[in-house]
């Protein structure tokens, strides 16, 4: 398969998967269980969410592995297992998609304060990326993405722990942003302006954001990056704030919204356009629509 | 006075040093505790709170002052607790079950140690069952709750109803990114914060 930053250099709009979570809790994981533990018991249902993308359109597909790094493994005690939990969750994906699309190893935030605003060392949190990529990598994954950071400092330590132990392996990375009366900045106060200087300097081949924001507030961020990095630009949405009615959750962003917006995000220069909490194989069935409509199909 | 103004600059400033030597050296000049607490720590924290709440600073600046604030604070608690001068009430503050993310839930509680609240907090992943047990046993008037997950807020409800079932007049208080006001009305707690300081504002009103 031609290495994704090729792909995405001829011009071509990748789709990306939808939310993970909402898919696992679909299947039965309960509420508090750490949803890697699903690598370990029920692989199977790794293999029915990466069809369930893959049939939608998707061209990236995720890992189960957002929490799976040794320092957040360890609220669970799973931290031993983080090899395991790795290594399966990149072969089921792979197993379903073989060539048909590109296995993105998802890597989150360590749940740690970096010092001096917590406890935690930047050497505890690099090592800790550090053991992730190494299994992420040797599973044979295509890219890793670095998401839902709020930290640039943090961020930074995973991007260059997965370009120390593989330099060629393409890194996307994201930031997470609220909207202020100033400007969009990360609860730790990180702006986009110096996101984007600080993911790339680090080394990063694909930045962006994801999470916290409904697909509007996105196409604005979307703009900014725009305007400030040459880089590819991916952008996965919520879909809108979650709501109760009648003891459920749902979301208020519509899969028709989305197509709607869609178009929106791929003249704001976006290149990888994905979904983050709230969104399902509907809603990526329509911006892959909306995609293939707008600049024609592959 | 000038040292206490001093202590509320330095606690602003997150040096947490000099708010240490400072409060040792007021202490020292015989003031009155609760007035160094309310003129200086309270003060200092007021005003970073507002500046959060206007996104004039972010979170580290908060930790920050935080651990200033401590400095002092623990200097202040056994004076204060040996004069018998007890705080604004006792709340009792965690993270639902099934839910580890507590950055949320620490910076409510900074901002009611700092607003002047004793808070006993139960950490995260705390069972429904384990705040109101605590609550009562510590006399305490409010339970503050918080949950990153949408899948754990609902989590919030059971809270709810073992207070209510107690007809106790406990007050509940929810927040969190995923819920909201109408979520807070759903489930039938006595109010939604938005952001730490609006949990400050919400609390002093309930109690």
């Amino acid at each position: 398969m031609i290495n994704i930053l090729k792909r995405i250099k001829s011009n071509k709009i990748l789709v990306a998967d939808g939310a993970m979570g909402t898919m696992l809790f679909a299947r039965g994981l309960k509420p508090g269980e750490p949803p890697e533990s699903i690598n370990l018991k029920k692989t199977e249902i790794l293999e029915e969410i990466a069809q369930a993308y893959l049939d939608a359109g998707a061209k990236i597909i995720q890992t189960n592995t957002f929490g799976a790094s040794p320092l957040k493994l360890s609220d669970y005690g799973l931290q031993y297992k983080t090899e395991e939990i790795n290594r399966i969750a990149v072969e089921r994906v792979r197993k379903v998609i073989e060539n048909k699309a590109y296995v993105s190893g998802s890597v989150g935030p360590s749940g740690k304060l970096l010092k001096p605003f917590g406890d935690t060392e930047p050497e505890d949190i690099y090592l800790s990326f550090k053991r992730q990529m190494k299994a992420l990598i040797n599973a044979s994954v295509d890219l890793i993405c670095i998401e839902t950071m709020t930290d640039l400092n943090e961020a930074t330590l995973a991007i260059k722990a997965a370009k120390s132990f593989s330099p060629e392996i393409p890194v996307m990375a994201t930031m997470t942003f609220d909207e202020t009366p100033r400007g969009f900045y990360t609860i730790m106060g990180v702006s986009i302006e110096d996101a984007i200087v600080g993911l790339q300097k680090a080394g990063a081949d694909i930045i962006g954001s994801n999470c916290g924001n409904g697909i509007e507030n996105m196409i604005k961020i979307a703009h900014e990056f725009n305007k400030l990095t040459i880089l590819p630009i991916i952008i996965q949405s919520n879909a809108g704030i979650p709501e109760m009615k009648d003891g459920k959750l749902f979301y208020s962003e519509t899969p028709e919204f989305f197509a709607e917006k869609t178009k929106e995000l791929i003249d704001a220069g976006v290149s990888i356009i994905g979904g983050c909490c709230g969104t399902t194989p509907d809603y990526i069935r329509t911006i892959r629509k909306v995609v293939d409509n707008y600049i024609g199909k592959e | 006075m000038e040292i206490l103004n001093q202590i509320s600059e330095y606690l602003q400033q997150g040096d947490d040093d000099k708010v240490f030597a400072l409060t040792k050296e007021a202490i020292e000049q015989d003031l009155n505790p609760k007035v160094i607490l309310d003129n200086s720590l309270i003060a200092g924290m007021n005003i970073i709170g507002e500046k959060f709440k206007k996104h004039e600073i972010f979170l580290p600046d908060v930790l920050m002052s935080a651990k200033a604030m401590y400095a002092g604070l623990d200097q202040l608690k056994p004076l204060l607790a040996s004069k018998g001068i007890s705080g604004l009430g006792k709340v009792v503050i965690g993270t639902v079950q099934g839910d580890l993310h507590d950055i949320g839930k620490n910076l409510v509680g900074i901002m009611l140690k700092g607003a002047g609240f004793d808070v006993i907090d139960l950490g995260k992943d705390v069972p429904p069952e384990k705040f109101v047990e605590t609550a009562k046993r510590e006399n305490a008037k409010l339970i503050g709750m918080s949950a990153l997950l949408t899948t754990t807020m609902t989590n919030m409800k059971k809270v709810v109803d073992l207070v209510r079932k107690d007809n106790s007049d406990i007050k509940v208080i929810i927040g969190g990114a995923p819920v909201s006001k109408e979520f807070a009305d759903e489930i039938g707690a006595d109010a939604y914060a938005y952001d730490a300081g609006n949990a400050v504002e919400c609390v002093k009103e309930l109690i």
